[in-house]
């Protein structure tokens, strides 16, 4: 829609042929991106593809080995940040990098505040904050703690505190990861009035749908290398997923009929309380059966995280009792659940699931490192947890390949979260669970991931299944549980729910 | 600026190399020093370098560099496994005091029973010592660095108070123990001394600090127990999900520490003194234990080439006022290789913070210190 703003002649950005190495390793192999003014250009690759290594180089967080970055026509040696802000490109990070005590004002003018002698002048710091915030249509309150503002905000606050520092060309990585749908609608409003103002957008992205949404052109990396650039007009959304994952991507699971078998979990009124002492469970009743695959849905806060922990023996109920195969795992620790059935997927899979500094093949015996074969009279055996790393490594497609040795750390997030999988499903327990196992993850992993989930609940296992995102409930459930306010509300089989009766359950509404 | 970029690039990538980078600058600074006080830089190093390699002086260097390889074991297992143990001085304090009760009380054990029991019992109390600490960590969150310090002073008068006691006092005229009795000293027969041209306290300690080395070497690379450590030390939310007891390690990592740093001060005490005086101020062994576990990256063998390398400078040290060169050079040598090891980490966090999250952690302060 914004293609007449395009100006043809010298591209804002050029990145011709970028070759960056990590020793042996070839993060980016031959890159070329164009970027035109009043563009938004998004860059599609799977995790680990080379994208945040590529907008690294172009903002100078990182050096390439080799190749030349341009800007509007002029190559410029990007060594530090303050290089690429000078050249007028700016930067929001995945993560934010806000001062949360700071109000919105403080926070946008921080390093460039405007000075009266020797104090701050902070009427007129507010005052430009306020205008450029109404040129681009970016509501902020600028007075608000950044603590107390919503994670959409935040982002408004990173994006005038590039354009603040005179931005022309801005980098978002990952934009949309922690937004909610109505906030991704308000960022691509944002997007197209930014470059309606001539300034350049590039996009690091993985979501396809968004990419249609907004960008004009898309550039594609796989595994580091350039595929290519295409006018995204022309191309539809399972296009553009067999060119970044480099062959045809299937989003349905294929899910055959099955009946369930015996109960494996248990919860029986449950009671238990959040990290303050609320009372947060009240009552909770469930069962999952073998070779089934029960969802939980229910707006994040209403006693999930809670739920998981209790079973998985992390946090300690009030009262009530889970039994796993008859045997109550209540209160008891996460190494007796372990051994008496229980595997899970972490919700945060470099806090709980992984240590970030051991290697692939530490990582992978995390709950069975004391046991045959990985050693024998407390003494590791390292050639089998070698063995047992490559052949994980080979089925289940982590990636680098050789990577045994290197820290989990090293991974990109869709490789850490095999890793676990790989762990939990090769512990071959009667009762996963699998906490938001897909978050952050590109199509590809997605699939990968959901096809693992599948799998064990045909091999027999039980599977509960808590996410947020109510596609992967709907779609991999067996049976859907909405949980609201410490209590499970209704229980519907999977193939009867839709979204709108789901999300007004998960809302406190009953069923219509 | 180009290459300096590059220098700075390479040394926080390569912590051998940038640890040989941060003693060499110490011995620069060291030479300014002696260049601004009108010494002769020659002299002094000259001095330095020839007392510690005769064959007697070298004799010295292994018997002064028991302790510190000892004690920077101590820190380094600690550090390898989370925590930070500032306390070794309060545990070898309170070791050499052990072993020294033991062997004033029961002087006529032989010496293959006394010897290991001297140890044992110095182990012990090194590792009471740094249970208490754990102990206050794990059940009421204290934390350890400041009961540490706390407990060195405390091991500092309980040895003190324990020195004045009648059946341990020397009722001669020195403010000491008692000697400790023959059959717990580690020290080599007079005659072989003589006929093989060694240090005057020339003993065995070495062997004990040698065997430590491996023992530990094999505790933290190829046991169980190693792994749960490290694992509670990176991450103890991860330890905690996979089963390991987090309290139980902290626990076990901090006794195993202070053992060490009970041992340390037995093998001062059986090698070397013989005897403990009434301190007047803390001695300093622990602490220049940390100083020898950052300048061996916490890794057994280089704590094992630090040990030596410190136990160098105190020696060769003390020579120096031979040739007019004051002793505190060596103290202005050893901050000044601290300081610049310490900014190596700091170098190295800077540059993990520059990078995204997302970027390959590869260069971040934590790995690089582990290798």
């Amino acid at each position: 829609m914004s293609k007449e703003h395009v100006d043809m002649k010298t591209p804002v950005i050029e990145m011709r042929n970028i070759v960056k190495k990590f020793g042996d390793f070839v993060a980016n192999d031959g890159i070329n991106l164009t970027v035109h003014k009043g563009e938004i250009h998004a860059i599609l690759g799977e995790n680990g593809a080379g994208k945040s290594t590529l907008m690294n180089q172009l903002y100078g967080l990182l050096k390439p080995t080799s190749g030349d970055i341009l800007v509007n026509g002029k190559k410029i040696e990007m060594n530090t940040p303050r290089d690429a802000i000078e050249a007028g490109i700016g930067m929001v990070h995945q993560h934010f990098m806000l001062v949360q005590p700071f109000t919105v004002t403080e926070n946008i003018v921080l390093g460039t505040e405007p000075r009266k002698g020797i104090s701050l002048d902070m009427p007129t710091a507010r005052k430009n904050v306020v205008e450029i915030s109404e040129r681009y249509g970016l509501s902020i309150d600028p007075d608000a703690k950044i603590e107390d503002i919503s994670v959409g905000m935040q982002q408004r606050v990173e994006i005038l505190k590039a354009l603040y520092r005179g931005a022309d060309i801005l980098i978002l990585d990952e934009p949309t990861s922690s937004l909610t749908p109505q906030e991704i609608v308000e960022l691509i409003q944002i997007m197209h009035n930014l470059t309606a103002d001539g300034k350049s957008i590039i996009l690091i992205t993985h979501k396809l749908k968004e990419i249609k949404e907004s960008a004009d052109f898309c550039t594609i990396i796989r595994m580091g290398k350039y595929i290519d650039t295409v006018d995204v007009d022309t191309v539809d959304e399972n296009d553009l997923a067999s060119m970044m994952v480099g062959r045809k991507v299937t989003f349905k699971v294929d899910k055959p009929e099955q009946e369930p078998g015996k109960v494996v979990l248990d919860v029986k009124d449950l009671h238990g309380v959040d990290y303050r002492g609320v009372e947060i469970l009240k009552g909770l009743n469930l069962q999952v059966h073998a070779g089934e695959i029960v969802g939980i849905a229910g707006i994040d806060g209403n006693g999930q995280t809670e739920l998981v922990e209790i079973i998985t023996g992390l946090r300690k109920g009030t009262s009530g009792d889970a039994t796993v195969n008859g045997v109550s795992v209540f209160n008891k620790s996460p190494r007796f659940g372990f051994l008496h059935g229980v595997s899970s997927i972490p919700a945060d899979r470099q806090k709980h699931g992984l240590v970030l500094d051991f290697s692939i093949e530490d990582n992978l015996i995390l709950q069975n490192y004391g046991s045959h074969p990985f050693s024998k009279s407390n003494i590791l055996k390292r050639e089998p947890i070698f063995k047992h790393a490559t052949q994980s490594i080979e089925s289940y497609d982590i990636r680098p390949k050789n990577s045994e040795k290197r820290p989990a750390g090293t991974l990109s997030g869709g490789n850490q979260q095999k890793v676990i999988i790989a762990r939990e499903v090769q512990n071959d327990k009667d009762l996963l669970i699998a906490v938001n196992p897909t978050r952050g993850l590109d199509v590809g992993a997605i699939e990968y991931v959901h096809k693992y989930i599948v799998e064990q609940r045909n091999r027999g296992k039980a599977v509960l299944l808590v996410s947020f995102e109510l596609d992967e409930i709907m779609s991999l459930s067996d049976v859907i549980d909405v949980i609201f306010d410490g209590r499970i509300v209704s229980s519907i089989p999977g193939g009867e729910a839709n979204e709108n009766d789901l999300g007004l359950m998960m809302a406190g509404g009953k069923k219509a | 600026m180009k290459t300096k970029k590059g220098l700075m690039d390479f040394l926080s990538e390569n912590t051998f190399i940038h640890i040989l980078f941060s003693i060499i600058l110490g011995f620069v600074v060291g030479a300014a020093f002696l260049a601004v006080m009108g010494l002769s830089v020659g002299a002094a190093y000259g001095k330095l370098i020839d007392s510690v390699t005769s064959l007697k002086g070298f004799s010295y260097v292994v018997v002064y560099s028991v302790p510190y390889i000892v004690t920077g074991l101590s820190v380094a297992f600690s550090f390898k496994t989370g925590v930070f143990n500032i306390g070794a001085e309060g545990q070898f304090v309170v070791g050499s005091m052990a072993a020294a009760v033991v062997s004033i009380l029961l002087p006529d054990l032989p010496k293959p029973v006394l010897i290991p029991l001297c140890f044992l019992t110095a182990m012990a109390a090194g590792a009471l010592w740094g249970s208490i600490v754990a102990m206050l960590k794990v059940k009421w969150g204290i934390n350890e660095v400041l009961s540490m310090i706390m407990f060195n002073w405390i091991a500092f008068y309980l040895s003190n108070f324990i020195a004045g006691i009648p059946a341990i006092h020397n009722t001669g005229s020195a403010e000491a123990t008692k000697n400790i009795s023959e059959n717990a000293s580690l020290k080599l027969s007079k005659e072989f001394i003589k006929s093989a041209g060694l240090a005057t306290t020339a003993n065995w300690g070495i062997l004990v600090a040698i065997a430590v080395m491996l023992i530990v070497w094999f505790i933290i690379e190829k046991t169980t127990l190693g792994y749960e450590l490290k694992a509670v030390g990176s991450n103890r939310y991860a330890a905690e999900y996979g089963g390991i007891n987090v309290g139980g390690s902290i626990l076990t990592a901090l006794a195993i520490s202070g053992a060490l740093g009970g041992l340390a001060g037995a093998l001062q005490l059986m090698g070397m003194g013989q005897r403990i005086s009434i301190f007047s101020s803390q001695e300093g062994f622990g602490f220049a234990g940390i100083v020898v576990a950052l300048i061996g990256c916490s890794n057994p063998f280089g704590v094992f080439i630090a040990g030596l390398f410190y136990g160098a400078l105190i020696y060769g040290g003390s020579k120096l006022n031979l040739v007019g060169a004051p002793t505190q050079l060596i103290s202005v040598i050893v901050g000044t290789v601290v300081f610049f090891i310490a900014i190596s980490v700091i170098f190295r966090y800077l540059k993990y913070l520059k990078k995204t999250p997302k970027a390959p952690a590869a260069g971040s302060g934590k790995e690089a210190a582990k290798k």
